[in-house]
């Protein structure tokens, strides 16, 4: 099986709230000191799908990552889990995007490299939270997409999705080639292998820039924009929180159900 | 291509009837189409939907478009797309909204691209700006931690619309609505996914998203046990039982407790978290309850700058004294 997995780079979201900062005069964020950026989580869920397949089936995972500034031993990574190739979109014309210039440089990513079974995406980036790129490339592709997975099953050129709902999951079946969004319930992204991180470090990535994938500059990055943000902001919280206390943790439980009663918020 | 006018809801169904959500997006959609000048129109897409069209219209909507299809009972990606982009090229849009649920979040991206336009996921807010007519859509980035405003110039805008974060308005069965069925015309060999079984693992009693009190558990429970508790204070307050990402992705408890961003969005009157820091990504999903009760040994905890009242302490004690005191002066 040939399967393409594409990862982004995102700050770090398991940093501490307290350390998100926001420059109001370019509406970007200002990156927290000493706090790496990682692959956006549910990137790396897709990379563990692509790798379960693998495992399976045996065949190859192409990962394809786009973005500036792309640290190594970040994108790195699906490469020390066990992918077997990795390509970078890495300039700036790529920059400063949105979904829709983002899927299109993706999917004419995936065209170049021509040949696959299987495209999986996170089904969401950790920083914009939108969940469109996957789509978006399926729709650029031609190809049926499902979305939000937690279990793919192939068998011969077909493939059982289980797809998370609101009360439980739909199982559905469509044919090869096909595009999926995975989601957490997936379950935990392996861990790195010594072999598999040595490997890594030995692999150089493959660069592509938009002339290597016959992109038209005016689709491209900040360029090709359909969206404009206008402002990016901080929520004001009011943080007024009654701490309640007692002379031991039970006594402050007792307390704070006096509280709940007494500000009538319990009957 | 029809004129690029008025506001389009693609409704959603629960038991026969239109979703919560649904009345959510005619409420907001009926104050934007105010704001224009332009009407509001429901699409009904699915098999068997035409008895809801009187409530779309009491809910709000001037225009119903009725899409009938045996083809359309179940929820799939190329065949609602197609529906939804016919509406749009035989009768107009200049704002399609869909809720950010399983459906939206799966048609809109999707759609947009069909319709060479853009779709913005998740918003809670939505203005007309005057003058210019343009969308400003609001909506929650970096898990929560912040808040974007987008807008374009490529028409229809598209966007899904968080639960419970627009009113929907009171149901006027007076209010006068057109009714206009139009066939699906689909092709059934062009619908390439098929929906197999549906699995239904809803937890027991009363659902997360309508309780008024929701006692939720976090990563410092530690384990399946511990959520006993949890659910013994929810069963006494009547409320449901809920959990932060770890717990789900653990396996402890099911994915369906999952409250926040990637799970159930929850606005109860009172909100317990237990041993639960207060992540964005949670908040997401709780941020809108009434009251939020904070149990967490960490003082320093961000959950504590969302919560009204807070207990420092370990759950595994403040837990049993706080359901045995609730006990006693409930009567229960």
């Amino acid at each position: 099986m040939n399967i393409i997995v594409c990862v982004k780079q995102v700050p770090d979201p398991e940093a501490p709230p307290a350390s998100f900062k926001i420059d109001p005069a370019t509406n970007k964020v200002i990156p927290p000191p000493g706090v790496a950026p990682v692959i956006s989580p549910f990137d790396e869920q897709a990379v563990e799908a692509a790798l379960r397949l693998k495992d399976a089936k045996g065949g190859k995972i192409t990962v394809i990552s786009l973005g500036t500034n792309l640290l190594r031993d970040v994108v790195k990574k699906p490469l020390s889990m066990g992918a077997d190739e990795l390509i970078l979109l890495e300039d700036p014309a790529y920059a400063d995007g949105d979904s829709w210039s983002t899927a299109y440089a993706l999917a004419l990513a995936i065209k170049k490299v021509g040949q696959f079974d299987i495209v999986f995406c996170g089904r969401q980036a950790a920083d914009t939270d939108a969940g469109q790129v996957g789509s978006a490339i399926a729709e650029i592709l031609g190809i049926p997409s499902v979305t939000v997975a937690k279990k793919i099953e192939v068998n011969d050129s077909k493939v059982k999705v289980e797809k998370v709902t609101a009360d439980g999951f739909d199982v559905i079946e469509t044919s090869l080639p096909v595009l999926i969004t995975v989601s957490n319930e997936l379950g935990e992204p392996r861990y790195a292998t010594i072999k598999g991180i040595m490997a890594a470090k030995r692999k150089e990535p493959i660069i592509w820039k938009p002339a290597d994938i016959g992109a038209e500059p005016a689709q491209l990055g900040a360029a090709g924009k359909r969206l404009a943000m206008l402002k990016l902001f901080q929520p004001v919280k009011e943080g007024k929180c009654e701490m309640v206390t007692g002379e031991n943790e039970e006594d402050a439980a007792a307390n704070l159900a006096k509280k709940l009663v007494e500000a009538k918020l319990l009957s | 291509m029809a004129e690029n006018k008025g506001i389009l809801v693609v409704a959603e169904f629960l038991n026969g009837k239109l979703a919560p959500i649904t009345k959510e997006l005619l409420g907001a959609g009926r104050r934007l189409a105010q704001d224009l000048g332009e009407p509001l129109s429901a699409a009904l897409i699915g098999e068997g939907v035409n008895g809801i069209a009187p409530e779309a219209i009491a809910s709000g909507a001037d225009k119903v478009y009725v899409v009938e299809d045996a083809l359309l009972k179940d929820y799939r990606t190329d065949a609602y797309v197609a529906v939804v982009e016919k509406l749009v090229k035989e009768y107009g849009a200049r704002v399609i909204l869909a809720g950010q649920t399983t459906m939206g979040r799966d048609l809109a991206p999707r759609l947009a691209f069909r319709l060479s336009a853009a779709a913005t996921m998740d918003c809670i807010d939505l203005a007309i700006e005057a003058g210019s007519k343009k969308l400003l859509m609001t909506k929650p980035v970096y898990g929560g931690n912040a808040r974007a405003v987008f807008t374009g110039d490529v028409l229809p805008y598209i966007a899904t619309v968080r639960v419970k974060a627009m009113a929907a308005l009171a149901p006027d069965a007076g209010r006068n609505g057109e009714v206009i069925n139009v066939a699906a015309g689909l092709d059934a060999g062009a619908i390439r996914t098929s929906v197999l079984q549906k699995v239904v693992q809803e937890v027991a009693g009363i659902k997360l998203e309508d309780a008024a009190v929701v006692v939720s558990g976090g990563r410092g429970i530690g384990g399946p046990e511990g959520f006993k508790q949890i659910e013994s204070l929810a069963k006494l307050l009547k409320g449901a039982a809920g959990a932060s990402r770890p717990p789900c992705d653990s396996g402890w408890v099911p994915e369906t407790m999952q409250v926040g961003l990637t799970g159930k969005i929850v606005s109860p009157d009172v909100y317990f978290a237990v041993a639960i820091s207060g992540s964005s990504q949670h908040l997401a999903g709780c941020g809108g309850s009434k009251n939020i009760i904070a149990i967490n040994r960490d003082a320093e905890a961000n959950i504590f700058k969302e919560a009204r009242f807070g207990v420092v302490g370990d759950w595994k004690k403040v837990l049993p004294a706080l359901e045995a005191k609730l006990h006693e002066l409930l009567g229960r």
